[in-house]
Formats: structure tokens, C-alpha cells, sequence
């Protein structure tokens, strides 16, 4: 078997994995439409969405249930990319946002905005974004500036370490600050933190919508200058890329991606680094392959997580993250524990 | 030479004593309600059940005082105690997820067991506290190649990370508290006498027996082998402090919530002051550790009141800067 045949073959088999993510999660998109705290019968769901629903059931299926699970599928897309995005970037099998500290960034730019607007309502909340996506960024160049050794590069243990210390001390001056504004915010942050997907309605779907789909496609089209990475930063440029330039791209992507995600969804860390690890083993290490493998991934586990959350423990709800994290944890050492970093 | 030592030890005991009660005077006297030295000097040694001034002093100021100064010494001593028996200069408590495991079953008790007395709410925090260093200790000893302290630290805090994510789950889930921040970074307003008369005896006990452990201690900074060699039984003496520990880390966190970043900035200090002797290590950063969480809480009331801010945050704010500087002197030898 030549490599033409066995690259075709891979082909197929990305073609087709991608193909059974995708049915993967129009079932638990289909799932999460029929659970909820008002129980409405998968017909009862099929009927509505041919325009043939009561008011009520309307009002349940498109503006609660339909804008949150579109905000779920986004952001699980986005935590996804962005995930194997820093992986490849950094070529840091750990990496991840949420252990990275760009979560907590975006948590900051999160308090910054509501001390400036005073409210996450109305189309004012089409900024949110821009602000997550400032504080991420600014976060990003800390922990990478921290991280960087002049002589051996970014050093990939080093990176996480820095970037769980900074999580927790922007964690701590977001709280503080949440705690200047208000009660309700101090509360709202808290939760934010825990990872809990609180966008639930059109407007924030619309702030999160173009972030996802100009950015993912985006990655997608570097997804060769990605593989290069992997091979290391010698042998990118050797091949004619101008790494740090690239670098500095896809990593704002990554960044982009993570912070209007959790914008809108919490805190939740772990998907980044799960997705695109069981994305590689399906279809290999190829990023043209496994990006929309990991991507589909995230989606799946994010929307599982939250119907799982606001379902399973009714009439209280369980914030998504805290589910990522009760699988992403165990995830996380075992990958710390196998490779030899 | 060995005069002028022993001067300077006593010296440094004898400032950071003073220092310490000095604080602790301030945080009594200021607050919601401001006092004077005078009346809290007369509410401490002349209780009178009939003035205000006095209950405030003697029913909610001292008891979250004295709670955060127990709290103090123990997180300090543990952290002490870990850094000198694996000689990891990353090892905390809170950031090996120690106290996350505390806290997690302390969650559990909460909205399982809501009756629970104190001293089995203790006893099951140790548990919590001991599960998580067993499985920290395990994971350590059973991969290839060994594990260095970097990597260590990196499981320790996701471990942490990830418990400290199931106490959030738990607390909203069963709507335990209004203060999310309590099981986000801990407190000591809730603390009563109650509390006190469980922890301070334990933290106490637990200390004198560490400082007794200092010697051992010491040596097993140098090596194992050196150790060794000089007469030590290393795996008791390791045993043993890591009990103490998990003992130390289970009562403080039961009482104050889980504290990060004390036991880690702390030793270093003492170590830097003092020398690597740890019979003199151990006590000094136990009066560190008390001196740094009366201020922090005594912070965390004042930033806004009335509201209070969480006490962990508040020492992550000066600790998370001191780990970095760890993390990039440590990463040298990677």
C-alpha cells in the first residue's frame, strides 16, 4: 500500500467519522429539546417546529430552549477549536483554556463590562465578546511572557503551572471587583466561575454567532501552518512559514474563540483539552482531519453537560462545568501521567 | 557566633509575637461597629454579659479572629511540613488539593448530612483531607520514570480544580449557602466558640508535635540517603508528618473553608528569616501563618462592607504572584 492510498484512506475515515459526530449530535440537540423543567413530547417538538404549536409551547421552544441550546452548541464548538488550537500552537498536550487562565481573562473583561454598561441586557450585550476577548488576550500574554524562557522556548510544564496560578489570582480580582459592584454581581461571578451556561436568549446568540463562524473556518484554513507546529518551530520554518507571525494568529484565534465562548457560557474548562485528544485518536493527528472532529466533540459534550445539568437534578440545576469537570479531571491526570511532558 | 544566633531567633519570635497580637487587637476593634483598644481589653479580661460593646467583642469578633489565626498556624504548619518532607518548594495544601478533598467531603456532609455535630464534621473533613494525599502520594509513586515537582504540583492543582468544581456543583445544587464564596474560597464569619474549642486544641497538639518532628525534618531536606545516614527512619518520619499534615489541613479547612497559597508563601518566608532548621521553621510560620489570615480576613471585611469578601481570594491576590516567582525559579532546572 503506497502513501496515496493510505492518505485516501485516512481521508475516508475522517470523512466519515466527522460524518457520525455530526448524527451524534443532532440526536442530543434533539434530546435536549425535549427536556426541560416543562416536559414537551418529541411529537409535541416536531409539531412546533412545523409552526403548528400552542403559544405557550412557542414560547418554551423558541425563546427559552431553542437560544440557550444554540448557545451551547456554539460555545462547545468554539471551546473545542480553540483547545486544539493551543495544543498545536504551544505543542503542549495539555494545554487547554480553562487551565491556560485565558477563561479566567475572560472573566475579567466580563466584570470590566458590566462595571462599565451596569447591565448584560439588550443589545448592549452584542459587546460582551469584545470585552471577554480583551481580557483572554491580555491574559494570554501574561501567562506566555511568564512562561517564555529566553534560551528553550515556552517550556509546556512551566505554562501550565503559570497559567493555573494566574487563573486563580485573576479569579480572586474578578470576585473582588464583582464584590465593589453589587450583590447580585458579586453572585453572578461566583457562578460564572463555577461554569454555568447563563446566555440564554437570542441577543446573546447573536453576540456569540459571528466570533464561531468567522473564526472556526478561519483555523480551519491554517490547519497545515498547525501541522508544521507539531513538527516543530525548525523545521515550520525551514518549510517557509514565518512562525512567529503564524504563532501569534492562531493563537489570537484560539483566544478569540475561548473567551466569546465562555462570554456566554461560564467558566468551563476541560472540553478544550478532551475534545481534541479523542478527536486525534479518531482520526488521527492531522488538523484538516481532527478539527472538526474535536469541534463536533466539543458540542456534543457541552450540550450533553448542560441537558444533563438542567435535567438530571431537577428542580435545582447543576452548572455545566461542574459535569465537564467531574469527567475532565480523571481525563487530565491520566493524560498528565502517559505522556512524558 | 552561636550567641548572637540564638539572640536573633528570639528576636525574630519575639517581634512576630507582638506583631501578631497587635493584629489581632486591630481586627477586634475595627469593623461594623468601631471599639477602642480599652474596650476590647476590658471585653477580653473583664466580661461583662450586659454592655454591647463587650458581646460584640466576645460573641462575633473573637471567635472569627481567633478562628483565622488557628486557621493561620494551621495551614502555615502544614504547608511547612510538606515542603520539608518532599522537598517539593511548590507543596501547599490548597495547591495539592488537600484541602479541596476537605472541602469536598465537608460539602457532602452538608447537604447529606445536615445534622451532623462538629466533631464528626471534623473527623469526616480529615477523611476528605487523607483520600486526597493518599491518591496525590500514589499517583507519585506509580508513574514511570518517577515525577518531578512541577508535575506533581500540576496533578495536585487540577486535582484541586476539579474537587473545588464538585463543592461549587454541590453547594448550588442544594442551595447550601447564600455565600457562594465560602465554598469558593472560604471564611471564617461563621466561626462560634463552638468551633474553637475543637480547633484549637487539635492545631495546637498538632503543632507542638510537629515542632518535636523538626529535627528529623531537617535532615530529610538534605536527602534521603544523608538522612538516612544520619540515623533517620525516613519513611516514619514522612508517615508521620504527612499525618499531621492532613490533620492539621482537615481541621482548618472544616472550620475556615479551603485557604490556598498560605501554606505556600509562609515557610518560605520563615526559611528565608530564620534558616533551614525546621524545629525553628515550623513555629515561626505558624505565627506568620495567623499573622497573614487576621489581616486577610480583617481585609475581606473592610474592602466593602458590609459585605465580606472571601478569604482565600484575598490571600491568592498576594500569594499567586509569590508562586509565579516560585514556578520561574523552580523551572530552571526542568
Amino acid at each position: 500500500m503506497d502513501i496515496q492510498q493510505l492518505n485516501v484512506r485516512k481521508q475516508r475515515r475522517a470523512i466519515w467519522i466527522t460524518g457520525l459526530m455530526v448524527a451524534i449530535a443532532i440526536v442530543i440537540v434533539l434530546i435536549s429539546l425535549n427536556t426541560g423543567s416543562i416536559r414537551l413530547s418529541p411529537l409535541r417538538v416536531m409539531w412546533t417546529w412545523l409552526g403548528q404549536g400552542s403559544t405557550v409551547e412557542n414560547l418554551i421552544m423558541f425563546q427559552y430552549r431553542l437560544p440557550r441550546i444554540l448557545i451551547t452548541i456554539l460555545a462547545g464548538i468554539g471551546l473545542g477549536v480553540a483547545g486544539a488550537v493551543l495544543q498545536g500552537v504551544s505543542r503542549n498536550s495539555l494545554a487547554d483554556p480553562g487551565i491556560l487562565g485565558i477563561n479566567a481573562g475572560a472573566g475579567f473583561g466580563l466584570i470590566i463590562f458590566v462595571s462599565f454598561f451596569r447591565t448584560m441586557e439588550g443589545p448592549i450585550a452584542l459587546l460582551i465578546p469584545l470585552f471577554t476577548f480583551g481580557g483572554g488576550v491580555l491574559i494570554a500574554l501574561v501567562i506566555f511572557m511568564l512562561s517564555y524562557d529566553r534560551q528553550r522556548g515556552l517550556l509546556p510544564i512551566r505554562l501550565i503551572l503559570v497559567g493555573i496560578a494566574v487563573a486563580a489570582g485573576v479569579s480572586a480580582i474578578t470576585l473582588l471587583l464583582s464584590l465593589k459592584l453589587d450583590p447580585d454581581t458579586y453572585a453572578f461571578a461566583a457562578t460564572w466561575l463555577a461554569g454555568s451556561v447563563w446566555g440564554r436568549e437570542w441577543v446573546n446568540v447573536w453576540a456569540l454567532l459571528p466570533w464561531i463562524v468567522l473564526f472556526v473556518p478561519w483555523v480551519y484554513l491554517r490547519s497545515r501552518t498547525l501541522d508544521m507546529f507539531v513538527l516543530g518551530d525548525e523545521i515550520a520554518a525551514s518549510l517557509g512559514n514565518s512562525t512567529t507571525r503564524s504563532r501569534i494568529v492562531l493563537l489570537l484565534l484560539a483566544v478569540g474563540l475561548a473567551s466569546s465562548s465562555v462570554a456566554m457560557v461560564g467558566s468551563i474548562g476541560f472540553i478544550g483539552l478532551i475534545a481534541p485528544h479523542i478527536a486525534r485518536q479518531l482520526v488521527g493527528a492531522r488538523h484538516q482531519h481532527f478539527v472538526p472532529v474535536a469541534a463536533m466533540i466539543g458540542m456534543i459534550m457541552l450540550l450533553s453537560a448542560d441537558t444533563i445539568g438542567r435535567s438530571i437534578f431537577q428542580p435545582n440545576f447543576v452548572p455545566a462545568g461542574v459535569v465537564v469537570a467531574l469527567i475532565g479531571g480523571p481525563y487530565f491526570i491520566y493524560i498528565l501521567f502517559k505522556k512524558t511532558v | 557566633m552561636n550567641n548572637m544566633k540564638s539572640v536573633r531567633v528570639s528576636f525574630s519570635f519575639l517581634l512576630a509575637l507582638i506583631v501578631l497580637v497587635l493584629s489581632i487587637f486591630i481586627a477586634v476593634s475595627y469593623g461594623a461597629k468601631e471599639l477602642t483598644m480599652g474596650t476590647v481589653w476590658d471585653a477580653v479580661f473583664h466580661y461583662d454579659t450586659t454592655v454591647t460593646a463587650h458581646q460584640i467583642v466576645y460573641d462575633i469578633r473573637l471567635p472569627r479572629v481567633l478562628g483565622a489565626v488557628f486557621a493561620g498556624i494551621a495551614f502555615a504548619v502544614a504547608g511547612a511540613l510538606m515542603q520539608g518532607v518532599t522537598r517539593n518548594p511548590m507543596a501547599d495544601t490548597g495547591i495539592l488539593g488537600v484541602n479541596a478533598g476537605a472541602a469536598f467531603v465537608v460539602a457532602l456532609c452538608f447537604s447529606f448530612l445536615p445534622q451532623l455535630s462538629y466533631s464528626y464534621l471534623m473527623l469526616f473533613s480529615f477523611v476528605g483531607a487523607a483520600i486526597t494525599t493518599l491518591l496525590i502520594v500514589v499517583l507519585a509513586s506509580f508513574t514511570p520514570g518517577g515525577l518531578n515537582s512541577l508535575k506533581l504540583t500540576v496533578a495536585g492543582a487540577v486535582i484541586a480544580a476539579m474537587l473545588h468544581s464538585l463543592s461549587t456543583g454541590i453547594a448550588l445544587y442544594f442551595g447550601l449557602s447564600q455565600d457562594l464564596a465560602f465554598w469558593y474560597a472560604g471564611g471564617v464569619s461563621g466561626v462560634t466558640w463552638e468551633h474553637l474549642h475543637l480547633l484549637i486544641p487539635i492545631v495546637l497538639i498538632m503543632m507542638i508535635w510537629s515542632i518535636t518532628m523538626g529535627r528529623s525534618i531537617s535532615f530529610l531536606a538534605l536527602g534521603d540517603e544523608t538522612a538516612t545516614n544520619l540515623g533517620i527512619r525516613t519513611t516514619s518520619v514522612k508517615v508521620m508528618a504527612m499525618i499531621a499534615a492532613v490533620i492539621l489541613a482537615g481541621s482548618s479547612v472544616a472550620v475556615a473553608g479551603s485557604i490556598s497559597f498560605v501554606g505556600l508563601v509562609v515557610p518560605h518566608i520563615a526559611r528565608r528569616w530564620i534558616g533551614v532548621d525546621y524545629r525553628l521553621v515550623i513555629p515561626l510560620s505558624a505565627l506568620l501563618g495567623a499573622i497573614l489570615l487576621v489581616w486577610a480576613d480583617f481585609a475581606s471585611r473592610m474592602v466593602s462592607p458590609p459585605q465580606e469578601f472571601a478569604i482565600g481570594a484575598m490571600v491568592a491576590l498576594v500569594g499567586v504572584p509569590f508562586f509565579l516567582y516560585l514556578a520561574r525559579k523552580e523551572g530552571r532546572g526542568l
